[in-house]
């Protein structure tokens, strides 16, 4: 009886055992860290100087629904959206384990390892953001000029909202990525294939609105249309759609529960390719 | 000098062996790497539906732009095949205490930690990027003159030397920071401001950043100056920029060469 009343908390204690542990490891290496962090602005930088010569050039004085000011504010919108959804290593890390044999450690222990990588992960996410609050707070500050007015507060909701669902989403996918490695010996180039999915069509190098008025050979059917059928849009383009007032009202409810399904699915997803991928798994390495 | 190439040649020979007994993943590797491209492509297309030129007045409409991004990827591909697989082992090297190995052969250690491995699967994106400038150049106008095609390679290969030197401070600062996982990273973004006309960085924040691109950490010469001489029209004034890079490049490779030496004085051994 006693026991079983002390589980929820050892589980707890387990998991901020493994918070800290995580919080320290991230800690450790802090100059290569906050080097890391800083240059992600970068790419931005060059983003807006190309949309602005674009505009420049152009009659036009907006593109796809969105002005100059608009791109700008959505890039970096996309950034912060990544700096949620972002897996770094996480699904490498995961099959490299599994290659290497160090995964059996988790096997042995009484640790969940999915919940430990999520652990792990949060730990991370929650040191990134500790250094990177204040480059983000200045670079929004330098560039509010090209935000609109600040949106009510349901809105601001939806985005926070959309941005810890974009968290496990991007956390369940890569997840389940890595857990190819089962199957697979060697997975980095699959890793790489799917980087440059996620990163064309998560909207994360153009709002996914620009591909409005490009055919697919379906009748009806543009190739914005059929990029929203995929979950890719949730981790960048839809979080700093939502900021920019582009989804509103009941679509926005509607996009919402969408991702949410998709995070179940993905969670699903990853569950059964662990349970899959151990029952076939054979330890190498001593 | 002959006994180097005699050695890099035995480097390249391994790692072509090595690639071609995992022919598959090589081939994934390739078309991976054409994928990537393929989509920067396809965002150019894309961009150019909007516009009919990258900045007004600057002459880089389509086929002289596609052009420049085509010089971009020879420049890159030839670093990436060469260059930058043998500097993103260095990390781990560092870390674990493996560059003591590389410290104690009768060998320049600069040419060993910089040259021992090869990605010929990199070399993918260079044909295709040769193919994308016979294609643009096809499509101008008024073709380049004999002059520019013979400046081409030379300042190919002085974009290239830049990146290498770029590098190989990188690499330099790899060796001071004890472990830096960012240096690819790093590598991208600070890459990332030559992909682009240097014409774009204009106005009071444009300004300075092509200053600084241009004559701290000469990004913007990389791929900018051999693309013009090809893709503008060629004139008396374009040769203050190819004197620039060539210049640049040689001090570069000085530069990088001493900063490499002096992190080498200070690299304290990591393995027991």
């Amino acid at each position: 009886m006693s026991e079983t009343a002390a589980r929820p908390f050892a589980g707890l204690r387990a998991w901020w055992t493994m918070l800290s542990i995580c919080i320290e490891e991230r800690l450790a290496y802090r100059g290569d860290f906050i080097l890391g962090t800083a240059m992600r602005f970068l790419p931005i930088v060059t983003q807006v100087f190309l949309w602005t010569a674009v505009f420049g050039a152009t009659a036009r004085g907006d593109i796809a629904g969105y002005s100059r000011d608009d791109i700008v504010a959505y890039y970096l919108l996309t950034m912060v959206a990544r700096a949620f959804s972002s897996m770094p290593g996480l699904a490498g890390g995961i099959a490299r384990s599994v290659r290497d044999g160090s995964i059996k450690k988790y096997l042995v222990q009484p640790v969940d390892y999915v919940g430990y990588l999520l652990a792990a992960r949060i730990a991370h996410k929650l040191v990134y953001y500790l250094v990177a609050a204040l480059p983000f707070a200045a670079i929004f500050f330098v560039c509010r000029g090209f935000f609109p007015p600040l949106p009510d507060a349901t809105t601001v909701a939806a985005f926070v909202l959309s941005l810890v669902l974009s968290f496990l989403l991007g956390f369940f996918m890569e997840a389940t990525l890595g857990m190819l490695g089962f199957w697979f010996l060697e997975v980095s180039s699959v890793i790489f294939a799917y980087m440059l999915v996620q990163y064309l069509l998560s909207g994360h190098m153009f709002p996914i609105d620009m591909l409005t008025g490009i055919p697919t050979g379906i009748p009806g059917v543009s190739l914005a249309d059929l990029v929203r059928w995929l979950p890719f849009e949730y981790t960048a383009y839809f979080p700093a759609a939502v900021w920019l007032g582009k989804v509103r009202g009941w679509a926005l409810v509607r996009a919402l529960a969408i991702e949410a399904g998709w995070v179940v699915a993905m969670a699903l997803c990853c569950r059964l390719a662990w349970r899959r991928g151990t029952r076939r798994y054979s330890a190498f390495g001593g | 000098m002959r006994r180097y190439l005699g050695i890099f040649l035995t480097f390249a020979r391994a790692c072509l062996v090595r690639d071609m007994t995992f022919r598959a993943n090589f081939l994934l590797e390739c078309v991976t790497s054409l994928g990537w491209m393929s989509m920067n492509l396809a965002f150019y297309l894309l961009v150019f539906t909007f516009t009919p030129e990258i900045g007004r007045g600057t002459g880089w409409t389509r086929e002289p732009f596609f052009a420049f991004v085509a010089t971009g990827l020879i420049v890159n591909s030839i670093v990436q095949a060469f260059f930058m697989p043998s500097a993103e082992e260095l990390t781990e090297m560092v870390r674990s205490g493996g560059l003591d190995s590389v410290l104690v052969q009768p060998l320049d250690a600069q040419f060993l930690l910089s040259l021992h491995r090869v990605e010929y699967s990199s070399l993918a994106n260079g044909l295709v990027g040769v193919g994308l400038l016979g294609w643009a150049v096809s499509r101008f106008t008024a073709p380049p003159p004999a002059i520019a095609w013979l400046l081409y390679p030379l300042l190919v290969a002085c974009g290239v030397a830049i990146l290498y030197a770029l590098i190989i401070m990188l690499a330099a600062a790899t060796i001071l920071l004890g472990r830096n996982q960012s240096l690819y990273d790093f590598w991208f973004y600070l890459t990332n401001f030559s992909r682009y006309p240097a014409e774009i960085y204009a106005g009071p924040w444009g300004g300075p950043i092509r200053m600084i691109c241009t004559f701290v950490i000469p990004i913007l010469l990389v791929v900018n100056v051999p693309a013009r001489v090809i893709a503008q029209p060629f004139s008396a004034g374009s040769w203050t920029p190819i004197g620039g890079a060539v210049l640049a490049a040689a001090v570069m490779l000085v530069v990088s060469r001493l900063v490499f030496q002096a992190a080498l004085a200070k690299y304290r051994s990591a393995s027991s």
